[in-house]
């Protein structure tokens, strides 16, 4: 009964895409699933805190089916990107994100669009979640013209609105979001920063500075460290003398979430949220996630950790499984639709690779553009004195 | 705002100003203003007239400033627009460019440039590059500035000129006032600039007064960046110069012009982007050139307006090589001969001029 009652579904969905036809349609086939599930998630380590985020989380179908395609997008972007690179379409660096969606999902599934984020140059994935399309990131990472940041930032320099990339130097980009956070407490309009940087970077001078400036100021900043347990091909336990990354805010009140899990990143990211909104400064929080790949394309990852430990995490923990048995086995979605979205989003994909592979190279006028803003056009040195050449804003 | 501008005005004019100005309510046609004062009147026209600009760094507040640059202005737009920080110029100058990329337009002040080095990074890296890397996406309106170069026995490690260090990256503006004007107009231009711009001011000028021109006082008197001005026409020899080693080449030629010597002097004004143009033009009437600078020669100002000339129409009006007279190659000592000798002199300039016209 089921079975037929999925087949025609079906039919009628196919059908519906085709003339938009009314929610009567979608009714049907909405009837069978699970509207929404409540499900128990990991309690947070917390530090400096009397309470924590809920212990348990509401996931609808619609937002399930959403993070699903979300996480799909970028694991299948990333696997494109691994695939492009070794066919030397890609060059230079490119740092995949492939096992940590849950962390970008989760964590715009607890702020706005309006708010502010930025990470290191494990960036392609929240190139993704704050705006980006897959087509101008891919061709980006192909150096065309049609990338997101025209072929003249690569890997680590994306953009987006409220997205400030995309940023190279280990460390650098956190004291940038705390001045993102001091402008948006400036300016007034409830907005907040979060600012990520990894395990590795964790120990950085210029992180300890920039937390005790955003608790002085009470700067609506989020931290968040994304800890993956290697900085490169370091461990964590031979690269920071305290691993409890949620408590190295000392003063800054800090939460460990489970970084794998969607639901529990996103709780803890609303509970972030709120505490910065309310006034109160600054809060960090520590994701414990893993990357599949290793530090960059140039390392294979496997002589600092062993590939037991990576098929381990990936049978036990991929956030994509994870959602998907919680969706199936509450009824909130059928194998056939969810496979239907990976096909959907695999074309998707194809689509961009192809773009990608295509789309020409920026033209050489473009070669010394983008110098200063708001400018007269001025004259730049080639390289040698004969070669004069044009750059305009 | 009269009365402050007034309370400012250092010497004797103080009184006489303000009883002009219950009167008139206009600025006096030409008055006496130290670079200070100069520098603090367009950091305040500028806060009054945006309140996305804000000035941060170490003890610009509830201090006045460490050079007193500042004064005055905490007392008058507060904790919110005039920021102390503490003493962690990596991460203050990185706060200072997140908020410059969320639409602040932020003044960071480096209490020297000397320390400067250890927010390069931020400068370059996150200030400078990023209008490039993203194809126009992400401007960084920011103005970094603070003392530069030599003091007065402060000994090596605060006495380094960062003008070739910054002056050789694209995507920045480099600017090197000299006069109270220029501090002004410069100043002014370069707060109103979309781009980062470094402003290397002159602790040893700080207290210097110079006339201002009736125009020069106007809140929308700007100078443009990338501009040299002439200080001083001449026929026989042409004398560049930036921020302090200008009051020196002036000094030079007035010797000079006893001796029939008419030296030009040009005040580049701006490092990066550097008034070529202004220097050709001026050796194609001269036909010798001498660049002064307080900084070390190897890679320096001088050594880049050299090469240019070199591999420019300039080149062929010269009736002798171009030369540098600069700091000695050497990290600042203290002791006061010591210091006096590691800078250009007069009599350094002079004895340069009369080599190069072999006279």
């Amino acid at each position: 009964m089921r079975k037929m009652l999925t087949i025609i579904s079906n039919v009628l969905r196919g059908s519906a895409s085709r003339n938009g036809a009314r929610v009567v349609v979608s009714a049907r086939t909405y009837a069978d699933f699970t509207p929404q599930a409540t499900f128990d998630i990991k309690k947070c380590d917390l530090h400096k805190l009397e309470e924590g985020p809920p212990l348990q989380a509401v996931l609808t179908r619609e937002e399930g089916l959403q993070y699903y395609r979300t996480m799909q997008t970028m694991r299948r972007m990333e696997l494109k990107a691994d695939q492009l690179y070794k066919q030397k379409i890609i060059r230079g660096f490119c740092h995949l994100y492939d096992g940590q969606e849950a962390c970008a999902v989760g964590i715009e599934g607890g702020i706005n669009l309006s708010d502010h984020l930025i990470t290191a140059y494990r960036a392609h994935g929240y190139t993704f979640t704050r705006g980006g399309t897959v087509r101008e990131i891919m061709a980006e990472l192909t150096g065309r013209r049609g990338g997101i940041a025209k072929g003249k930032g690569g890997s680590m320099h994306m953009y987006t609105k409220h997205f400030y990339g995309g940023n190279g130097i280990v460390g650098a980009q956190v004291p940038l979001g705390a001045g993102v956070a001091l402008a948006c407490k400036y300016q007034g309009k409830n907005e907040l920063c979060v600012c990520l940087y990894g395990d590795g970077a964790a120990n950085q001078g210029q992180i300890f500075e920039t937390y005790n400036m955003a608790s002085l100021w009470k700067l609506p900043c989020i931290f968040i460290c994304e800890n993956n347990k290697y900085g490169m091909g370091t461990s964590v336990e031979r690269a920071a003398a305290s691993t409890d990354y949620y408590k190295r805010g000392d003063f800054i009140p800090g939460l460990r979430v489970d970084g794998m899990d969607i639901l529990c990143v996103r709780e803890a990211t609303k509970f972030a949220a709120d505490h910065c909104r309310s006034g109160k400064g600054p809060i960090l929080m520590e994701l414990q996630t893993y990357r599949y790949h290793g530090h960059s394309m140039s390392d294979p990852g496997v002589s600092y950790r062993t590939r037991e430990e990576i098929q381990e995490v990936r049978s036990k923990s991929d956030p994509i499984s994870l959602l998907k048995d919680r969706m199936l086995s509450n009824n909130m979605a059928s194998v056939e639709e969810l496979k239907e979205i990976d096909v959907e989003v695999r074309k998707e994909i194809e689509d961009a690779a192809q773009f990608a592979t295509t789309d020409p190279e920026p033209p050489l006028d473009d070669l010394c553009n983008h110098i200063f803003y708001n400018d007269p056009p001025l004259e730049v040195r080639g390289t040698n004195p004969w070669t004069k050449l044009k750059s305009v804003s | 705002m009269a009365s402050l501008r007034c309370f400012l005005r250092s010497g004797k004019n103080a009184v006489s100003a303000a009883l002009r100005r219950e009167f008139h309510r206009t600025p006096p046609a030409a008055v006496q203003v130290t670079v200070r004062d100069a520098l603090n009147q367009a950091m305040d026209e500028e806060l009054e007239r945006d309140e996305r600009v804000f000035l941060l760094g170490e003890e610009v507040a509830q201090y006045d400033g460490a050079y007193k640059v500042s004064r005055g202005l905490w007392k008058k737009y507060g904790d919110k627009r005039i920021i102390d920080t503490p003493i962690t110029e990596m991460g203050f100058a990185g706060i200072a460019v997140g908020a410059a990329m969320a639409g602040l337009r932020p003044i960071c002040e480096f209490m020297t440039f000397n320390f400067s080095m250890q927010a390069i990074d931020q400068v370059i890296n996150s200030a400078a590059k990023t209008y490039y890397m993203s194809a126009g996406f992400q401007a960084v309106p920011i103005v970094f500035r603070g003392p530069n170069g030599a003091s007065a026995g402060v000994a090596a490690q605060h006495s380094q000129c960062f003008a070739a260090w910054y002056g050789h990256c694209p995507g920045l503006k480099v600017v090197s006032p000299w006069s109270a004007e220029d501090a002004r107009g410069l100043l002014k231009s370069a707060i109103r600039d979309d781009n980062p711009v470094v402003f290397l001011e002159n602790e040893l000028m700080y207290g210097v007064p110079f006339e201002m021109s009736e125009e020069s006082q106007s809140k929308d008197f700007l100078i443009p960046l990338g501009k040299a001005k002439i200080e001083r026409p001449g026929n026989h020899i042409t004398l560049v110069s930036h921020s302090r080693m200008v009051s020196l080449c002036l000094d030079a030629a007035a010797v000079l012009a006893k001796e029939g010597i008419e030296c030009e002097v040009i005040n580049l004004r701006s490092i990066r982007p550097l008034d070529t143009e202004a220097i050709e033009t001026s050796i194609i009437k001269t036909n010798h050139l001498i660049t002064v600078e307080g900084g070390w020669p190897q890679f320096g100002v001088g050594a880049e307006i050299l090469a240019r000339i070199m591999e420019g129409p300039a080149f062929n009006y010269l009736d002798a090589p171009a030369v540098r007279v600069t700091g000695v190659d050497i990290p600042m000592p203290y002791a006061k001969i010591l210091e006096d000798n590691s800078v250009p002199q007069i009599k350094d300039i002079i004895f340069s001029v009369k080599k190069t016209l072999n006279v």
